[in-house]
């Protein structure tokens, strides 16, 4: 009797769940994939054209432009941002840290400033006018930082990205140190290893599946790069145009210019293109652990 | 040994730390100037005129306290949207680490691998849902959506396999506790970090979110900060100087106003979110 209740018991619990996330997870998904096997043409309404519009999708210079910059931007700031993390990390740990509990926090709260407002306050810091980087170059007759010109938007956009979010990637980080055994470290001590050969032998190896939970998320999060370069389009109009990034494209196609079924293909190939990327991410990381 | 400080680390992670810290110390600085001070004052130092109590006001009652509704929507989706979701992941989390039943390996799978599908990916195809069955343009837009979380549900059946043991739950049946029963009553209280970790982080990213209302609202009255702050920072870009010369100041004192609470609330339950995080982060 306990095992029937058992058994009729968990579906239950998960059931709620599942329900939602059907309707509004795989729901939208599903209908996505179905309205992007249509095209509304000015003449002769809706009508069904198969995977026509992928095939436009992966042949369009403005998407492919787009991808190839969210891409170079992962490779860019992905790798500063996890290895500031884990230095930032490892240095909490070493306890040879004074204030290390106002230092974590402080690192941390970027984190819980919504990126509107990170893109506002970096957006005016910025400022080749009246930014204070630019008016202390000016006070010291050193040319102005042109953080807003073409060359330097994407370094300038990894820069915010990364002050979000090294904080919340460190604290993972720290977390999963703060879980490895004392009694490893005493027994590292005994055989005569010091701090570094602590932290590269037993702290770096620890640190991995964290670290491939902070990757994956990097990866999602860098891919729909939107927040920061919309809010930076105001200030910077002439370098950063509608199709910027991969998904201030889908946003342009489908709000701007209208067409919702070209729109809906192009978000579910971007969706593609994450979990992919993602996975790639995983097995390559994984492949790492068993060679 | 660990009793030892280094002066040279302690330096570099205050200069680290002085990094993170600039572009808040600017927005507090810049809140209590005028906008034409914001123009003509070094940005990292307060001016021979703070107005930060002026400024306030002024934010709060410019065009008839539109950014007072603003953080009252705010609350409400980012309060509704994190409960719910944390409930959500918490029976389910329990469910999918307590019970065996069929499919159950396939069903968690699947939630596990949406983990990886970009909410903003998803955000476009939920629009187009939710405009065929005139769900857009309402609060629902906001809430529904932020209701799943495949990683608040992954967290939960991770936090849950260790937090509730096995045997508890089989002493309460013992006892003739129903299964509901022991969930409400037994395993929600040691599932309560895991539970507050979750209500925060949804409650941050529903706070934060800034895509999913841009293309759900747009009704002035339905905006939460984020799109109302854009929307005032657009105008304030847009005109220059003239009508809109103090939209600058509104901007920049709305954004500390928006930053203040998400702050109070995670310094005050760091306890919690720190050792809910450490679950999900360490064990896979």
């Amino acid at each position: 009797m306990r095992i029937a209740q058992r058994r009729a018991a968990g579906p239950l619990f998960v059931a709620p769940f599942l329900l939602v996330f059907a309707l509004l997870f795989v729901g939208p998904l599903a209908y996505a994939a179905y309205l992007s096997l249509f095209r509304d043409r000015l003449v002769g309404g809706t009508s069904f054209v198969g995977l026509a519009n992928y095939v436009t999708a992966v042949q369009d210079p403005q998407l492919i432009r787009g991808i190839v910059r969210v891409a170079t931007f992962f490779v860019i700031q992905v790798p500063v941002m996890l290895v500031l993390a884990v230095l930032f990390a490892l240095a909490l740990d070493s306890g040879l840290l004074r204030l290390s509990k106002v230092v974590r926090l402080g690192i941390f709260v970027p984190y819980a400033v919504p990126s509107v407002v990170a893109a506002l306050m970096w957006g005016y810091l910025y400022g080749p006018d009246y930014g204070p980087f630019a008016q202390a170059a000016r006070a010291v007759d050193l040319p102005t930082p042109r953080f807003l010109t073409d060359g330097w938007m994407l370094g300038s956009l990894a820069n915010i990205v990364t002050w979000e979010f090294v904080g919340y990637n460190m604290i993972i980080l720290y977390a999963a140190l703060r879980a490895i055994p004392q009694g490893l470290y005493e027994a590292a001590a005994v055989d005569g290893a010091g701090a570094w050969r602590i932290a590269w032998s037993i702290k770096l190896p620890a640190l991995r599946p964290a670290l491939l939970l902070t990757l994956v998320f990097s990866v999602i999060g860098s891919f729909q790069l939107f927040n920061e370069p919309r809010l930076l389009r105001d200030i910077a109009p002439n370098v950063i145009d509608s199709g910027y990034t991969a998904n201030l494209y889908a946003y342009s196609l489908a709000f701007t210019s209208q067409q919702v079924n070209y729109a809906a293909a192009v978000s579910f190939l971007l969706g593609l293109v994450i979990v992919i990327v993602s996975y790639a991410v995983l097995l390559t990381a994984n492949r790492g652990r068993s060679a | 040994m660990r009793s030892r400080r280094s002066v040279p680390l302690t330096i570099a992670m205050l200069a680290a730390l002085g990094y993170f810290l600039l572009p808040l110390f600017w927005l507090l600085v810049a809140s209590t100037k005028s906008t034409q001070d914001l123009f003509t004052t070094f940005g990292l130092w307060f001016s021979d005129s703070p107005q930060l109590w002026t400024n306030i006001r002024a934010a709060l009652t410019h065009d008839d306290g539109v950014f007072v509704r603003w953080l009252v929507n705010t609350g409400v989706y980012a309060v509704a949207s994190a409960l719910g979701a944390a409930l959500l992941a918490a029976a389910g989390g329990y469910g999918f680490a307590k019970f065996r039943f069929r499919g159950d390996r396939a069903a968690f799978n699947v939630v596990l691998g949406a983990i990886m599908v970009p909410t903003t990916a998803l955000a476009i195809p939920t629009y187009l849902l939710f405009a065929k069955v005139g769900l857009v343009n309402t609060p629902w837009a906001i809430i529904l959506p932020s209701l799943v979380s495949p990683f608040g549900l992954y967290l939960m059946r991770v936090y849950a396999q260790d937090a509730v043991p096995d045997s508890v739950i089989e002493a309460a049946r013992i006892d003739g506790a129903g299964e509901f029963q022991i969930f409400a009553r037994i395993a929600m209280r040691l599932l309560a970090p895991g539970f507050v970790t979750v209500v925060l982080f949804t409650l941050v990213s529903t706070w934060n979110n800034y895509f999913l209302p841009l293309i759900m609202l747009n009704d002035p009255s339905l905006y939460p900060i984020t799109v109302g702050l854009a929307s005032w920072s657009a105008q304030a870009v847009g005109g220059g100087s003239g009508a809109n010369s103090d939209m600058l100041a509104y901007v920049v004192t709305g954004s500390l106003l928006s930053v203040l609470p998400l702050v109070v609330a995670f310094l005050l339950l760091q306890r919690y979110w720190q050792s809910g995080l450490a679950a999900g982060g360490v064990k896979q």
